[in-house]
């Protein structure tokens, strides 16, 4: 469903360009449920975006359902991928009510039947019609979330992408948008590409995960793979000591690794 | 557990007045801290990071304080005038903040912000900056002389929180109260800042209050865990033991984790009682 064939991803130009993310190449089945895991800076939300076509890609290709997306993408294309971002109080409108956010996509592709897909996608994601004419600062963050997933499913696309869905979030507010997602990917097939630091939600959702640091995919393994250690790359076998908790034997003090910035 | 208790809070409550209504953030919260690590767990909202603040008098204009008894060694801090407290903070009792980018000045040289929580002990230039260095270096800087002249934003996340933690040491205080210290960082960087509060925490023997939202990580790093829900310390149990919570909040929130290794086909969701409000 979503094939990236060696794509590179720079940012500015000439001697200030930086490439955030070098010949990532990695394959997204129809259905499957594919998670990036990595540290700031490591270019998981910069291939993300790129799927997205959010920002271009410099070199490579990137196949979605079968047909390679360039730069310019047709309304079609942008409708079969919807994305979620990490802070559900920075990606929803303050000054527009839930049922004008979520009408928002629908007026773009000019999607007939609007009053009964709001209503629709605002069940789907368990909020209720007294939600519907609330503003974002009236939800809590669990429930912002829900109406930014609302807004990528109303589109229908075939696939979703969520850049850091619960980061922002509680743990019990966590587990009840995993649920969420889990469930809206077995009812709609959706596939879905997710983006997280923390790899014991990734582990959770996705069947197979790829570890990115600094701009690079270093490997692409399984969750239970992941479970049982057998991983290659020693720095993943770091993310997964750092993940138990703190080891005063796995971490010495003194073996830091100290450069400026 | 805690040979000698350092910090005493009884009964501390604290409210804050907004235009729409007086908000009750900490109901009635009392315990100790000896010369031990404890930790503090709670979601938003549950008046963790209030009461790190209310200890150091830190507390917004619009709340109000009170405690039946708030000691800290041979200071009242209940009583305490703000003159008083400015003897406290930093000296005696420091505090690490969640972000270094934001805590640190941005405009002034790491190793003169170090120097200025030396001021007013009559050091001179080179022996602050000797004692700045020796700071930097206990905190596992390994090139001390070239990070003393560099500005904030030229330090990485994890290098500006230890440059915190420093700056926080440098005065030498009994007490340090972390309010989510490394949450700000990425994970294999976490381990390393933990790793060098954890050895000043035994070497100076410093008391720690460790504020997170992260059970885990309490759970690996404390000794005591203190659990807050909704303005009050529900559960209080040895860190090592918090897998046989008793209180159902606390046995909610693990079981709402996942896990590697341990895929469930649905999360336990958190259904909160109105009972823990009151318990």
């Amino acid at each position: 469903m979503i094939i990236l064939d060696n794509v590179t991803i720079a940012y500015g130009q000439g001697h200030r360009r930086l490439v955030a993310a070098r010949d990532v190449t990695l394959a997204v089945p129809e259905g499957a449920a594919v998670g990036l895991v990595g540290e700031s800076g490591s270019g998981k939300s910069t291939v993300l975006r790129a799927i997205a076509g959010l920002i271009p890609y410099s070199d490579g290709h990137i196949t979605l359902a079968g047909k390679s997306v360039g730069k310019r993408r047709t309304t079609a294309e942008k409708r079969m991928v919807q994305m979620v971002f990490q802070d559900p109080y920075g990606s929803l409108h303050p000054n527009q009510t839930v049922d004008q956010i979520l009408a928002m996509p629908i007026a773009i592709h000019r999607l007939d039947k609007g009053e009964a897909r709001i209503a629709k996608a605002l069940s789907e994601v368990g909020l209720g019609r007294e939600h519907r004419y609330r503003y974002p600062h009236q939800l809590s963050g669990g429930q912002r979330q829900r109406v930014a997933i609302a807004r990528a499913l109303i589109l229908e696309p075939s696939i979703l992408l969520l850049d850091e869905p619960t980061s922002a979030l509680d743990v019990s507010v966590q587990a009840e948008i995993l649920n969420l997602l889990a469930r809206l990917r077995r009812e709609h097939g959706l596939t879905m590409l997710m983006v997280s630091h923390d790899l014991a939600v990734i582990a959770h959702l996705c069947d197979t995960i790829g570890v990115m640091s600094r701009g690079l995919l270093l490997e692409t393994t399984t969750a239970d793979a992941m479970a049982s250690g057998e991983v290659v790359h020693e720095y993943t076998r770091q993310l997964l000591r750092s993940n138990a908790g703190f080891d005063r034997s796995s971490v010495s003090a003194g073996d830091l690794d100290i450069s400026a910035a | 557990m805690s040979d000698t208790a350092q910090l005493l809070v009884d009964d501390l409550h604290v409210r804050f007045r907004t235009p729409q209504k007086l908000v009750h953030a900490v109901r009635g919260v009392s315990f100790t801290v000896g010369r031990e690590k404890v930790g503090i767990v709670g979601e938003s909202g549950s008046g963790k990071s209030t009461v790190g603040r209310a200890i150091l008098k830190l507390t917004p204009a619009n709340g109000t304080v009170s405690a039946a008894r708030m000691r800290f060694q041979d200071i009242d801090l209940a009583a305490a005038s703000e003159t008083a407290m400015l003897k406290v903070r930093g000296r005696r009792i420091s505090m690490i903040m969640q972000d270094p980018r934001h805590a640190l000045d941005p405009v002034m040289r790491v190793g003169e912000q170090i120097g200025e929580a030396l001021d007013g002990r009559g050091l001179s230039r080179a022996e602050r900056r000797e004692r700045v260095l020796g700071m930097l270096e206990a905190v596992h800087i390994r090139a001390p002389k070239r990070v003393y002249d560099l500005y904030p934003h030229e330090v990485s996340g994890g290098m500006g929180q230890r440059v915190m933690i420093a700056m926080m040491l440098a005065p030498e205080p009994d007490l340090l109260i972390a309010d989510e210290p490394t949450s700000a960082l990425d994970v294999t960087v976490r381990m390393q800042v933990l790793a060098i509060l954890d050895e000043l925490v035994s070497t100076r023997g410093l008391g720690l209050m460790f504020i997170s939202h992260d059970l885990n990580l309490v759970a690996s790093f404390c000794d005591r865990v203190l659990i807050m829900y909704a303005g009050r310390i529900v559960e209080e149990c040895r860190a090592a033991a918090l897998g046989e919570a008793q209180h159902p909040y606390t046995r909610g929130l693990l079981a709402s984790l996942p896990r590697i290794g341990e895929r469930r086909a649905r999360l336990e969701v958190l259904k909160r009682d109105p009972a823990w409000l009151e318990a």
